[in-house]
């Protein structure tokens, strides 16, 4: 064998690996997807949808826990997007390179990697006790705002890492002011990239129950929240609450929840998605 | 450019005539119904094991009072009891009593309340199916099992009783933040929170359904609803309290065992909690009341065991002299 078909061999045998590394995940995802959607499909009907916590499997509902959770959503997004695109770009564009800067950096990634439930502790003392948000959706948002921002600004400094240098220089050549450049071209060129690291942050924030929990989000509540001040429940709670039931019915009905978060996920990762590639062939460089 | 009118006239007309009937049924809706006429929020948080029969009550209570905003959370019973000491929430549902570090930050905060046993929990004590060699346990043999000196000794069947095969024993039960682990442990092996730290642990009784159910060699504890809704997938233990003067020899849990007291010593009271702040506002007082009424009938749909018809009279009674008490004191 010459040299040239043992590379080739050895070709051969990554592409392999890779694909087994890729089925890999996709097979687990596609068994645990197909069990709960056998489980599951059959109870999810309108009635699902909006009727009340129920002691009664049968009966039971989930529309204040889906109402929870857009709340949530809505309300983190809206806290946590300013917040971290700011602080991503001041890092990258304004920040100096200096040991402050090297700091807050290997802070930020080590805040990404702290358990959710230790954010749940934080956001109990600091927004619900000193604020006296107690258990308010607010809180709960900027709880999870917390939790999220090293998602987003970590994403918000790589996209506007990708913006290539030429592109600055010349808006500088043109006499444009550096927020003039970040506002007009690194921005508009790099909102993709933020747009996708906001929506997947989101999409781990609506699957959070533990830092909730701690807040004191509720299992049952008997109406949907009309204000940001509104205490509330949200759907993974719900299913944590229905799945260590004893009642068969109740698992029935925990899958049918996970389906509908599910739903709302997969809806946020197509957004995600679609906002990219839309933005993607609007940049001509 | 503003343009308010409508382009048809009917519609205006048929969206007028629309919201006027919505309005009034909404109106219609409040006075017809013969509720209480009581409003206000009640907020009750902690215990999930007492969480069912507090939903339950509460999902009633909206039919009866639907005007009384009633919340409950799962924080556990230790969250739920530090919410409660400091003043945050109304009621806590308890899986076990309060502890002295907590009656400490109540008395700090300056909360007094009253504790209202609602209905009992069997722990039971269960095994694989197929296991056809155990038939019943003494307390003894269950602290043989549990003890913090049995961890990495008592490992076979037969080092507990002779006769029992030579073969692994495995044991599951909850994890040790959970009132049932608490209680277990206090009544088994004489000290709360203290046991051998080598079992299966899971906060999910769930998972330890599922565990016992796939593995002969199995023993397990959890909570009476759970083996009564797995009946066929586990074989419960009868437990020998070694006490004859409440029911001779071994005794399984069930209904009548627990509810009258001789499956002990695992039949376990589970509570609420009033703040007396709390129980000398009208919703509160009228809730707890009915809290009470409905338990007997509420607790065993989701698996719990009712007390004695007596004792719910009793607690009525202890809860409206001290509601009264706490009226008076505020008229003051």
């Amino acid at each position: 064998m010459t040299n040239s078909d043992i590379n080739r061999l050895k070709d051969k045998a990554f592409q392999v690996f890779g694909i087994f590394c890729t089925f890999i995940g996709l097979v687990v995802l596609a068994i645990f997807l197909i069990d709960i959607v056998a489980e599951g499909i059959t109870r999810i009907n309108w009635d699902f949808l909006t009727s009340l916590p129920s002691r009664r499997a049968s009966r039971a509902g989930i529309l204040t826990a889906w109402a929870g959770t857009l709340w949530i959503l809505v309300l983190t997004t809206l806290i946590a997007f300013p917040l971290g695109v700011g602080a991503g770009i001041y890092l990258e564009e304004y920040g100096r390179k200096n040991r402050l800067a090297n700091f807050l950096e290997i802070n930020i990634a080590n805040l990404a990697g702290v358990p959710s439930i230790i954010y749940g502790l934080l956001g109990l003392e600091i927004f619900g006790r000193q604020m006296r948000l107690g258990g308010s959706l607010l809180a709960g948002a900027l709880t999870l705002s917390l939790l999220i921002l090293p998602i987003i600004i970590v994403t918000t400094r790589e996209a506007v890492k990708a913006v290539p240098r030429s592109i600055r220089d010349g808006s500088y050549a043109l006499g444009a002011s550096k927020w003039q450049t970040i506002w007009h071209q690194v921005l508009p060129a790099s909102f993709g990239g933020i747009l996708t690291g906001i929506i997947l942050a989101l999409s781990r924030a609506v699957g959070e129950a533990a830092p909730l929990i701690v807040i004191g989000a509720l299992a049952y509540v008997p109406f949907t929240p009309s204000s940001p001040l509104d205490e509330f429940t949200v759907l993974p709670i719900q299913i944590f609450n229905w799945t260590s039931r004893p009642q068969e019915e109740f698992l029935t009905n925990a899958a049918a929840a996970i389906i509908v978060l599910l739903v709302i996920t997969f809806l946020l990762n197509g957004i995600a998605v679609y906002l990219r590639n839309k933005q993607q062939k609007k940049i001509r460089w | 450019m503003l343009n308010l009118t409508f382009p048809h006239k009917n519609l205006s007309a048929a969206v007028l005539l629309g919201s006027t009937l919505l309005f009034s049924a909404c109106g219609g809706g409040n006075g017809e119904e013969a509720n209480s006429g009581l409003s206000g929020t009640i907020q009750i948080d902690g215990s999930s094991t007492v969480y069912p029969i507090t939903e339950a009550v509460a999902e009633e209570y909206r039919t009866e009072a639907p005007d009384v905003r009633v919340t409950v959370g799962v924080s556990g019973s230790g969250g739920g009891f530090k919410k409660f000491t400091r003043g945050e929430i109304d009621i806590v549902d308890a899986s076990r009593t309060i502890k002295p570090s907590e009656e400490e930050t109540a008395k700090e905060h300056n909360i007094s309340y009253i504790e209202l046993p609602v209905a009992y929990d069997g722990l039971t004590v269960v095994v694989h199916p197929e296991n056809n060699w155990v038939t019943e346990m003494t307390t003894e043999d269950l602290k043989k099992i549990w003890e913090p000196a049995a961890q990495g000794k008592i490992k076979k069947w037969n080092q507990i009783r002779p006769e029992w095969p030579d073969q692994e024993i495995h044991l599951y039960g909850p994890g040790v933040e959970s009132g049932t682990y608490d209680y277990f442990t206090e009544a088994v092996v004489g000290e709360s929170g203290s046991s051998r730290g080598d079992y299966t642990a899971s906060e999910d009784d769930n998972v330890l359904v599922q565990g016992v159910s796939t593995d002969p060699n199995a023993l397990g504890f959890f909570g009476f609803a759970y083996y009564e809704e797995n009946q066929d997938k586990l074989k419960v233990v009868p437990v020998d309290d070694m006490d004859d003067s409440n029911g001779k020899g071994a005794i399984a849990p069930s209904l009548e065992t627990v509810k009258d007291g001789s499956y002990a010593p695992l039949s376990r009271p589970l509570f609420i909690y009033v703040n007396s702040k709390a129980a000398s506002t009208p919703a509160v007082v009228d809730f707890v009341n009915f809290y009470l009424e409905s338990a007997p009938e509420l607790s065993q749909e989701v698996g719990y065991i009712p007390l004695p018809a007596e004792m719910y009279k009793e607690q009525q009674e202890k809860f409206s002299s001290f509601a009264k008490a706490k009226e008076a004191a505020t008229q003051k």
